[in-house]
């Protein structure tokens, strides 16, 4: 008895914090492999339309992203307020899209070039006409799939 | 066998702190990619051909510059769009025995309305100085109307909905018999209800 009772007062046995390394590895392992690492810089104001239907970009070694919209804040004084479309990290003006699409396109692992797919990432306040130049650019160089990148939302919120 | 026994174990305790750094960091230097929009595919440049379309199979939507919308002639609520969208594709308005008649639509065969869902076209037009946001909600009612009605058929004939079917065939994973079954039953949807959309873009209007 008495020994019993010294053993419940002075040797409480540690909570073995061993495996708690391999926890954390787990994490880790998870989020490495779930995400991306985004190291593109977004140099126009982003907002995306909102849709219901939107169906998920399935791949991502097959898109070639173009954002269009102003350029964003700090910068109106240098580049103005115009809509700019931005490709890749620079700023590409209408008529040098076809090119510089062709070299993203070049970019990609051959057996991808043929789903290759074009996901225009323009703010909500644009007007068509530069997404219908646009079209027409990428239409003159055999891009033809286009994914009008949406975020989940009531689209009526669009018209408001 | 004693000289092992005297060995100190190493002290694994800063291991969980170093893995948690390198959690912390991968959390915030990277994000989920999340990305999803409305696919769409742009006719090739080369092949404009002309086709007499009958007025019946063409169904007129209008944007104009302030943000409305116009069916056929009127003005509608973007709110209407996603149903009368349905009731012009799936009117089918070829009575049956005709070459053409489709036995599967739900519609009240209006004969002013398509006559059956390959023949319904839907002409948009678009001018420059539309919202953006205006028209991905106009195209998004679109998708809608013809996910409803792929949907709807599909679980007649398959019991399980075209958007489960295809988000089936697009996971990893999935064995290839499977995915030719898929493939096939995707197509065969696919080709009951044609999207045919035509744009118009339109500078001075």
């Amino acid at each position: 008895m008495s020994s019993l009772r010294t053993f419940r007062k002075n040797k409480l046995p540690a909570i073995s914090t061993a495996s708690l390394p391999d926890i954390v590895f787990i994490l880790l392992f998870f989020f490495m492999t779930v995400v991306t690492i985004n190291n593109q810089q977004i140099m126009v104001e982003n907002t995306l339309p909102l849709a219901t239907e939107a169906e998920r970009l399935m791949k991502v070694d097959n898109i070639i992203e173009i954002y269009v919209g102003k350029p964003k804040d700090g910068q109106e004084t240098l580049l103005g307020t115009a809509p700019r479309i931005q490709l890749g990290n620079t700023f590409v003006s209408m008529d040098q899209i076809a090119s510089n699409a062709l070299r993203e396109l070049y970019l990609m692992p051959e057996h991808l070039r043929k789903s290759a797919m074009v996901s225009i990432k323009a703010d909500k306040t644009i007007k068509m006409g530069i997404i219908l130049d646009l079209k027409e650019e990428l239409q003159s160089i055999n891009l033809l799939k286009i994914n009008y990148t949406t975020v989940q939302g009531d689209v009526f919120q669009n018209i408001e | 066998m004693s000289r092992f026994r005297q060995l100190p174990e190493v002290n694994a305790g800063s291991m969980a702190d170093i893995a948690f750094l390198l959690l912390i960091f991968f959390l915030v230097t990277a994000s989920i990619p999340t990305d999803e929009g409305l696919h769409r595919i742009t006719p090739p440049k080369e092949n404009r051909t002309t086709a007499e379309i009958k007025d019946r199979n063409l169904f007129e939507l209008n944007l104009n510059r302030t943000g409305e919308l116009m069916v056929e002639g009127e003005t509608t609520p973007f709110s209407e769009l996603r149903k009368m969208v349905k009731a012009f594709i799936d009117n089918g308005g070829i009575l049956p025995g005709n070459s053409g008649y489709c036995s599967y639509c739900a519609g009240t065969g209006d004969a002013l309305l398509s006559e059956n869902p390959q023949k319904a076209i839907i002409a948009l037009r678009v001018p420059r100085e539309a919202d953006y946001s205006v028209y991905v909600t106009v195209q998004n009612e679109l998708q809608g109307a013809y996910n409803e009605l792929r949907n709807e058929v599909s679980i007649t004939l398959y019991g399980a909905t075209f958007e489960e079917m295809k988000e089936e065939y697009n996971k990893g994973g999935v064995v290839t018999e499977r995915k030719e079954v898929l493939q096939r039953k995707i197509k065969k949807i696919q080709e009951m209800y044609p999207q045919k959309i035509l744009e118009i873009s339109t500078s001075n209007f």
